[in-house]
């Protein structure tokens, strides 16, 4: 045991190691900090991308920094509710009309200094009444002075107003987009316009014929950049998945690692401790497991039983136990098997099984550890393979789903920033292991540090 | 990989009077033993498919549907059934489905059934697939699949045998400047192969396709493709440069590393100062001291990476909408096809086995404890 303390120890004189030990303790902090912050219901629930959790976020939209990077500054998204009256964008002015009914004046005030223009623009209504429904106008003044009648109209329990889908102000608009119009600079050319920029007002007057009619308002602009992660093609914001996406990586490849490492040794240990029929049958599972195609089966498991992380976690480790590396702790464990102080152990009448746990695998395990480090990448990229093919768990956010939902479509249509993340953070955890994975091995197996 | 090679070599027992015999003879014998050891594995591998796919109860679905299907089909022309009146048509044709399952013998124990369907997968007769078809509009999932056998064997081969080939020269070259700073550049770089080919594959794509717009995005020809030979081979290549390189890239770094270690160990060897000593060419040293003992371990080692990439081209090939048998398979999942999916199990178990026995027969070319029908002892 001391030796493997010591070993450990050396661990801090090779910088490829402790770089990978420091990028993985950073991903663990990110995974203990996203459990704690995000509960696993709460991103399940917000994964499943239903409008309500949603509605706020622009479709496709890349991450926020890809502004400082860019000439052009697109504009990044805002919501003004009605709700919140210490917003310092909302002015309100109570009022009561000649019934006695609510009759309210809201101006959403906001500036607009970006180079492009919004990709959407909407008011979500949400009002009470009990048989009249209330009514709406909206007016919207530009930092030119000039002004726009946008719509009135009157609105149920739930109502969404989207700018662009209304016909009367697209006739306004002359032929303009009904976005762009309504933040265009009139002096630009219609046919490629500029953003007008500075202070834009809507005016939205609420008129109830209840004297309990309560209305709420929000405005909603879905700008072209979004967060720190982007937004997916469902409105869904990345960020996320890609919080998740670290501790569900790390738990498949730590478990996957663990799991298969510590059976394939226990049972190269018991067939070569027992020997003859059991030995021979390890030997003969081992042969046919090399010829078992272990994806197809995964696909199949994947396809036709559950998709399920946990199924398909038990299957990997199941399928990977059987394979060469039974084989090379077979050949460590006979030479151990020789070993005087087994035979020692044998004489003062040692159990087999005392034999086995207490004086063959602890002699072995420091040859366990590097090739248990060095599979955690390979595990980690396997769940995000599968999710890929489409057979990611269907409930949980993981990178591979990530890279998956994005596809060619993402290539294709420029959205880069949705494949990239995942894939970045892929890399790091890859490399990191990879790093201390090799640096171990270098510690434990002198041999093959080629001197 | 060195360290797994063990994994495929079988103890090879020559008896004594078999000394006399012609190397030739020995071969043919070891190659002859290991076709049966391999296709007793294969039978096992494939009825241990035949089980997992059996226990939802999926290989009887697929069954059943073929006979429904046949039945219809063959109702479709039958007068006496056409003139029933409706409600009769059912009860006869259910009549007829239950006759036929049980000429199958669908209503027998599991376990025969289970030895029927494994005879059928061994005899290649796979069913017939519910949704997809092949090229040719045929629903035989026997022709659905091997009508691809051919373009993943274009990409794996050209793949693995650049990196095969490549990895193994630069690796000696390394082993001889050990601790240079080509060396020292090459071990660092070995952590980038944790990350499987398809993972490249979408960086290429997107730097290669995306953004410098000079290689197709996935693919294997053109549409419409060019009418010349020659044409059509250079759009072939051209669309077969990301693929092929991601699965180069995806090994090529840690094939270095290990053949470099690899070499080292052996090049540390007494016979090998010994040579030196002699003062034997650096060539010469290299041709017959290192490279010729050491062979049999470098065709194990290769075969390990080329079953690891037969079904590791499953994603690569779905990535860049490859044309082959791990499109196929990622297909069968979109349709839920669950005869494809079988089959392409079996076929994937028949070519692992069918590389590993190449691999054991090159072996035996190569390895002068078979040929020589030496029976010294193994380490």
């Amino acid at each position: 045991m001391r030796a493997l303390r010591r070993s450990l120890a050396e661990i801090f004189r090779y910088p490829t190691a402790v770089v990978g030990l420091v990028m993985i303790a950073l991903l663990v902090a990110l995974s203990i900090y996203t459990m704690i912050t995000i509960p696993y219901d709460e991103a399940i629930t917000i994964w499943r991308g239903s409008e309500d959790t949603t509605y706020r976020n622009p479709r496709n939209a890349p991450p926020a920094w890809t502004n400082v990077f860019s000439e052009v500054k697109k504009p990044a998204s805002m919501a003004i509710s009605t709700a919140d009256e210490d917003d310092e964008r909302l002015q309100v002015t109570l009022g009561t009309s000649k019934e006695g009914n609510p009759d309210n004046t809201y101006l959403f005030t906001f500036d607009y200094n970006y180079d492009l223009f919004p990709q959407e623009l909407a008011v979500y209504f949400t009002s009470t009444y009990q048989a009249k429904n209330p009514f709406v106008s909206m007016m919207w003044y530009r930092p030119d002075g000039s002004e726009v009648r946008i719509s009135d109209f009157g609105i149920a329990q739930k109502y969404t107003y989207r700018f662009s889908q209304d016909d009367k102000l697209q006739r306004r608009m002359k032929g303009m987009d009904i976005t762009k119009g309504l933040f265009a600079d009139p002096e630009s050319d219609p046919e490629n316009p500029t953003v007008l920029k500075g202070t834009y007002v809507l005016e939205l007057k609420t008129l109830a014929f209840e004297p309990d009619t309560e209305v709420v308002s929000e405005l909603v602009m879905h700008g072209l950049v979004h967060g720190w992660a982007g937004t997916d093609n469902m409105r869904r914001d990345i960020s996320l998945a890609l919080l998740w996406g670290t501790p569900i990586a790390l738990m498949f490849g730590l478990v996957a690692a663990v799991g298969t490492s510590v059976l394939t040794m226990v049972i190269a240990a018991v067939g070569v401790w027992y020997g003859g029929i059991i030995d021979a049958l390890i030997q003969r599972i081992t042969e046919i497991n090399l010829i078992l195609p272990f994806l197809s089966i995964l696909i199949m498991i994947g396809t036709f039983y559950s998709k399920s992380i946990w199924t398909i976690l038990g299957a990997t480790i199941a399928l990977s136990i059987f394979t060469g590396g039974i084989k090379t702790f077979r050949a460590i464990f006979m030479q151990v098997k020789e070993s005087t102080y087994i035979e020692a152990a044998q004489t003062y009448g040692a159990k087999d099984l005392r034999i086995i746990f207490l004086y063959l695998i602890p002699r072995v395990i420091p040859m366990l550890i590097p090739g248990l480090v060095l599979s955690v990448p390979a595990f980690v990229f396997l769940e995000a393979s599968l999710a890929v093919l489409g057979l990611g768990d269907p409930t949980l956010p993981t990178w591979g789903k990530l890279i998956n939902d994005a596809g060619r479509a993402a290539l294709y249509n420029g959205y880069y920033y949705w494949i990239l993340e995942p894939a970045i953070l892929l890399m790091i955890t890859g490399i990191a292991f990879a790093m201390l994975g090799f640096s171990l091995d270098k510690i434990f197996n002198p041999r093959l540090r080629g001197e | 990989m060195s360290v797994d090679s063990q994994a495929l070599q079988q103890p090879v027992e020559v008896k004594k009077e078999s000394r006399r015999e012609s190397a030739f003879s020995r071969i043919a014998k070891y190659s002859g033993g290991r076709i049966v050891s391999l296709f007793i594995t294969v039978v096992i591998g494939v009825y241990l498919t035949i089980l997992i796919a059996n226990m939802g109860g999926y290989v009887d679905q697929i069954r059943k549907g073929q006979i429904r299907d046949n039945l219809y089909a063959r109702l479709g022309n039958d007068q006496t059934y056409k003139q029933l009146p409706e409600s009769e048509k059912k009860t006869y044709a259910d009549a007829l489905i239950e006759l036929e399952e049980k000429r199958l013998g669908l209503d027998q124990p599991f376990i025969l059934r289970s030895l029927r369907f494994l005879w059928d997968a061994l005899s290649m007769n796979l069913g017939r697939a519910q949704f997809m078809s092949s090229d040719t509009g045929s629903r035989q999932v026997r022709l659905i699949i091997t009508e691809r056998l051919g373009t993943t064997l274009l990409l794996m081969g050209t793949a693995n045998l650049f990196l095969f080939f490549s990895s193994i020269l630069i690796a000696l070259g390394l082993s001889r400047s050990y601790g240079s700073f080509l060396d020292r550049f090459f071990i660092a770089l070995s952590p980038t192969s944790a990350m499987p080919a398809w993972f490249y594959g979408i960086f290429l794509i997107l730097i290669f396709a995306a953004v410098l717009k000079i290689l197709p995005f996935g693919g294997m020809i053109d549409s419409p493709p060019p009418k010349t030979t020659i044409g059509y081979a250079l759009n072939v290549l051209k669309h077969l440069i990301l693929p092929a390189s991601s699965l180069f890239i995806s090994s090529f770094f840690s094939s270095v590393y290990n053949w470099r270690t690899f070499f080292l160990i052996f090049s540390s060897e007494d016979y090998v100062e010994m040579a030196k000593a002699k003062g034997l060419t650096d060539q010469m040293v290299q041709r017959r001291y290192i490279l010729r003992p050491t062979l049999p371990t470098i065709i194990t080692s290769f075969s390990l990476l080329l079953i690891g990439m037969w079904t590791g081209a499953i994603i690569t090939e779905t990535v860049f909408t490859w044309p082959g048998l791990g499109q196929v398979t990622y297909q069968a999942i979109g349709f839920n096809d669950t005869a494809v999916i079988v089959g392409t199990t079996i076929i994937f178990a028949y070519l692992l086995a069918l590389t590993v026995f190449l691999l054991d027969f090159f072996y035996a070319l190569v390895d002068p404890r078979v040929k020589l029908g030496g029976s010294q002892q193994r380490s």
